[in-house]
């Protein structure tokens, strides 16, 4: 591997100093489960590696049923789906965290990594998406927030500038009748990058036969994961029917703008838009039907 | 080059101390400045398990670890596992149902149904399969390891 210095930050201002000083050949570590192997195979340079699993903001694993959850960017996979409140809070988030590689990625792998690396093909994003998170960033002029589906840019790429870091993910309380649910299409039962990947969240009016409203998310179908807007929009105060699921799914398959490589070809993939949109909002409709 | 950092851990429940460069991986230091050898590498990127360790009670690829970030910190190898005058249960396991051949995966597969079985004692097929679904076995198969982490789990 190339040669890089280490620094374990111990506070948000001094890691934030030291990505001000060190410039763009300065990558924050967390999980370190993408950061290493890319400069180990020399995707990335970097001459500086600063480890912020020591700073208490990102390791905040705070739930509050009035004003949700607080997700420090360092936190690990294992630690989301072990905790109860946000099993239950945020199902569609947990699917995610359940299938990011296997176990041992999982013991170290963050959500906020998921969300810096900017993959296309993340499960962290969607999920975040769907459940209206907006990213905590701090930087050198202090802090601010961007919704996370405005937050990757490109593949690899996000909005921090020189000197700035995720900090957090804040994700709202969860609403009354509401659920969210995350799938992936993949060749095999486990270990694998999504071909397709498609999260929604629906809110239901009481007699959960009315979606109040919804929201879609993709993965893999463009340079960075998608909000499917306009797919959303159209089930606001819609009565539950295939004919509603169906036309958000062909909403959602209008954006999908993806490429054909070695894991599926274009056609494929904007195919299985219009079959994942549809089982993630079936998935997420049922949950709520289903909770007690 | 980057200084060598100076840095202390505990491993298998000794405390080590070693100079590393931040380059190097916790695999490499296990390997080439501690000579525990018995973590393998494979794939180095994450996705073969050949190289899992236990760090600080969670199971991890010790390739996707610096060096640097385990001090203070406590890793289990698969030299810690056997008594000096008797194999550990997962081990003796493995040789009953002939669960290796070549052998490389071996440590790997043990530490990570080490942790498995660590966290729940009686898993069942399906959960086993998915927790060593990152564990990747190039001769054996999969079925014998399987039947060897349940019977594992039976006897303990």
């Amino acid at each position: 591997m190339r040669d890089f210095s280490y620094i374990a930050a111990n506070t948000i201002p001094e890691a934030v100093a030291l990505l001000d000083e060190k410039g763009e050949n300065a990558r924050i570590l967390a999980g370190g489960t993408d950061l290493i192997v890319q400069v180990r195979e020399a995707r990335r340079d970097v001459n500086w590696i600063i480890d912020i699993k020591s700073i208490p903001e990102v390791n905040a694993l705070d739930y509050n049923a009035d004003t949700g959850l607080v997700l420090g960017a360092a936190v690990e996979c294992y630690k989301i789906y072990a905790d109860d409140a946000i099993c239950k809070g945020y199902p569609g988030l947990i699917d995610a965290t359940k299938i990011i590689g296997g176990t041992a990625i999982q013991g170290r792998a963050a959500v906020g990594g998921n969300l810096c690396n900017a993959s296309p093909a993340a499960d962290g994003i969607p999920p975040l998406i769907v459940l209206n998170a907006t990213c905590v960033i701090a930087g050198p002029n202090g802090e601010r927030e961007v919704p996370v589906e405005q937050f990757c840019t490109a593949p690899g790429q996000t909005v921090l500038k020189n000197g700035e870091m995720l900090v957090s993910i804040k994700i709202p309380a969860p609403e009354s009748n509401s659920s969210s649910f995350y799938l992936r299409f993949i060749p095999r039962n486990e270990m694998d990058i999504a071909v397709v990947g498609a999260g929604a969240s629906v809110v239901l009016d009481d007699t959960k036969q009315t979606i109040v409203s919804a929201r879609i998310a993709l993965a893999a179908v463009a340079p960075t994961p998608l909000f499917a807007e306009e797919a959303s929009a159209r089930l606001a105060g819609r009565e539950i029917s295939d004919a509603a699921i169906d036309e958000a799914a062909e909403a959602a398959k209008a954006i999908a703008r993806p490429i054909s490589d070695m894991r599926g070809t274009a056609e494929q993939r904007t195919h299985l838009v219009g079959v994942l949109t549809r089982r993630a909002l079936n998935g997420a409709i049922q949950r709520v039907r289903e909770a007690t | 080059m980057a200084r060598r950092s100076h840095v202390q851990t505990t491993i298998n429940g000794e405390t080590v101390e070693f100079l590393c460069e931040p380059r190097q991986s916790l695999l490499e230091v296990l390997r080439d400045e501690l000579h525990l050898t018995g973590a393998k590498e494979g794939c180095n990127n994450g996705n073969c398990g050949a190289c899992s360790v236990i760090l600080d009670g969670r199971l991890v690829n010790s390739c996707l670890v610096l060096g640097v970030e385990t001090e203070g910190k406590s890793v289990e190898t698969i030299e810690g596992l056997a008594a000096p005058d008797k194999l550990h249960p997962i081990q003796d396991a493995f040789l009953e149902n002939a669960a290796l051949q070549c052998g490389i995966c071996t440590p790997g597969f043990i530490m990570s149904a080490k942790a498995l079985l660590d966290q729940n004692p009686n898993p069942t097929e399906h959960e086993v399969r998915y927790w060593l679904a990152g564990n990747l076995c190039r001769c054996t198969g999969y079925d014998k390891i399987v039947r060897a982490v349940l019977d594992a789990a039976a006897a303990e």
